[in-house]
């Protein structure tokens, strides 16, 4: 009895304690959630200003080759003597903007396309709904690949490939939120009252849909910039000298016996870029799901 | 009867969505800019008649429609087309190259999942500092670019050690690093899901049940909660799938081991369509499979699933 009992007894002090006094947000210390916001303002501002932190990204400089980091050039030279952290904060720039307009462009057409799959007549939405599915069954490297594979390799194509290959899951999750909302008692009051289908829709329904996109935004935009780092390593984003993270990595992988920063270095960046977004779509998670659970 | 009827929809269901993306696919290619008889020329010759010679050979005089009709109907048959750069039936190029692939996949599911596994039961329940250290390792592995991990387990075992080739090779022992790589990640999410599924049938009233019964909290693990963890991790097998086939490009590229990445890579950048479609289509064909028969096994598992 001893094993039921606890529980019982702390389920009662927790309702007590709830209705006396107004719950309270937990306030502690989250040093990750800090770290991940200020390294995410540091990528921000290397993307806006690059030339602020750091040097000419594509100065060579023959007598220094190969150096390892040191207080001159803390992540060292890479086989033109250029400084290599110059190179990774110039480099934000290319792999964050891919980042950021792939994910515009997926949550845009997402919200559109879910939206419309969810208010649409039973046929068209079906129709619509199976079309992402078929989206989704390409693996998303695979389905950038086709894309870039026809349009060419580029910054461009990278944009666009990325965006659509992740816009099914974005129009999924908004066509279940229209459903869902479609029902609610305000729609149907709505529609009772006779306003126009577009007013009800811009009014009523889409602010009520947009709820969970922010924090599915957060978390695709790693994803993309993981995407477009691997193409980019594949050489199929911007050429060379242009200083993409994963063009880095895969340009300096023949020195990596002799020197192993200049490959390592930009691909450390991509990852403390995603665990900052991560961490900060998980910290975003779970405040929605505190107010709406 | 109802089971048969649900097993009936899902194959339905699948039919439609391998048909949707098979079309997919070749709207992609009718829309591409760029002439296809370019594309077969190469840097070949380039005359009237030959242009006139490869317009009839390849059936592209047809309308639009008769085209991707008997492309369906050839692709139903497993026949793929002709490789514009080699000039050879696509399904032989992949059948000589999927053997690799296959091998370095299916080694990398295992790891992973068998990694997976260890990690979610040793570090479920009751270990804060465990758990946390495993929590923040997979936070790392799951933001980490599959090229980073090669890279800096090649700089690792192969440079610095010297435990494992450098590239090449086709013996286990080039295939270790490979497969870890790929399966590293996997580990990473599949880890994740399966210990909130172990605590959240911790928490379980049966659990409480077993415990009093007086069996070992182990086997309370292992045998029980389980069960329950394994459910939503079998729904993760499609995205598996794609993961794998996706990262063994990127992982071939690494390692320049020879498979199915890395002829899609260079049908990629030499835009030979037939070739990168055939990848594409065998991806979602892959997929497709693989999540129909894991609903399939859901039926089977929680009878709740098949009324709906």
């Amino acid at each position: 009895m001893t094993v039921q009992a606890t529980p019982v007894a702390g389920a009662g002090l927790a309702a007590v304690a709830t209705d006396t006094a107004p719950p309270r947000r937990r306030r502690t210390a989250r040093p990750g959630l800090a770290a991940a916001a200020g390294f995410l303002l540091l990528a921000a501002l290397a993307v806006l200003w690059p030339g602020l932190l750091a040097g000419d990204p594509l100065a060579a400089d023959p007598l220094n080759v190969l150096r390892p980091p040191d207080a001159a050039h803390w992540f060292g030279t890479d086989h033109l003597g250029r400084d290599v952290f110059d190179r990774v904060v110039h480099g934000a720039r290319h792999s964050l903007t891919i980042g950021v307009a792939a994910t515009l462009i997926a949550v845009g057409a997402g919200v559109l396309l879910g939206l419309l799959a969810g208010m649409a007549h039973r046929l068209a939405g079906e129709a619509l709904t199976r079309s992402f599915d078929a989206l989704s069954a390409f693996p998303l490297l695979l389905l950038a690949l086709l894309f870039i594979a026809i349009t060419g390799p580029g910054t461009g194509s990278l944009i666009i490939a990325i965006g659509v290959a992740t816009m099914p899951h974005h129009a999924r999750v908004v066509r279940a939120q229209t459903l869902l909302v479609r029902r609610a008692g305000y729609v149907e009051q709505a529609v009772s009252f006779g306003t126009s289908r577009t007013r009800l829709v811009l009014r009523h329904v889409l602010p009520n849909v947009l709820g969970p996109v922010p924090v599915l935004a957060v978390i695709g935009l790693g994803e993309a910039i993981l995407a477009a780092a691997g193409l980019s390593f594949l050489g199929l984003g911007p050429q060379p000298p242009a200083p993409e993270w994963g063009a880095m990595l895969a340009e300096n992988r023949s020195y990596l016996r002799i020197a192993w920063w200049g490959a390592i270095l930009p691909g450390v960046a991509v990852t403390l870029t995603v665990i900052s977004l991560t961490v900060l779509g998980r910290h975003l998670q779970q405040r929605f799901e505190g107010r709406h659970g | 009867m109802t089971v048969v009827r649900a097993v009936a929809r899902r194959l339905a269901t699948a039919a439609v969505v391998l048909w949707a993306a098979a079309t997919a696919a070749y709207l992609a290619l009718l829309l591409a800019p760029g002439d296809t008889v370019d594309s077969i020329i190469g840097d070949g010759p380039d005359t009237p008649q030959i242009r006139a010679q490869v317009i009839a050979e390849w059936g592209l005089d047809r309308p639009d429609v008769v085209q991707y009709l008997d492309y369906l109907a050839r692709a139903a048959r497993g026949d793929l087309g002709r490789s514009y750069l080699l000039q050879r039936p696509v399904s032989d190029l992949i059948g000589e190259h999927l053997p690799a692939t296959v091998t370095l996949a299916a080694a990398a599911a295992v790891t992973g999942v068998v990694l997976a596994l260890a990690v979610a039961l040793l570090t479920a329940g009751r270990r804060p500092l465990l758990r946390r250290a495993a929590s923040t390792t997979e936070l790392v592995l799951v933001s980490t670019p599959g090229f980073l991990i090669g890279i800096v387990l090649l700089n690792v075992f192969s440079f610095r050690l010297g435990w494992f080739p450098v590239s090449g090779g086709q013996d286990f022992s080039a295939l270790v690093l490979p497969a870890l790589t790929l399966a590293l990640p996997v580990a990473g999410v599949l880890t994740q899901v399966l210990r909130d599924g172990l605590e959240r049938a911790l928490d379980e009233p049966f659990v409480v049940t077993a415990r009093s019964r007086g069996i070992r909290e182990r086997a309370v693990l292992a045998r029980h909660a389980l069960r329950h963890a394994l459910l939503p991790a079998i729904t993760l097998v499609g995205w598996l799938s794609g993961i794998l086939l996706g990262g063994a490009v990127i992982t071939e590229q690494v390692f320049g081991r020879p498979g199915l990445g890395q002829v899609t890579l260079q049908a990629v950048t030499a835009k030979d369509m037939p070739v990168v479609l055939a990848v594409v289509l065998l991806s979602a064909a892959v997929y497709v499979a693989v999540s129909t028969l894991a609903d399939l096994a859901y039926l089977l598992v929680d009878p709740r699933l098949r009324r709906s």
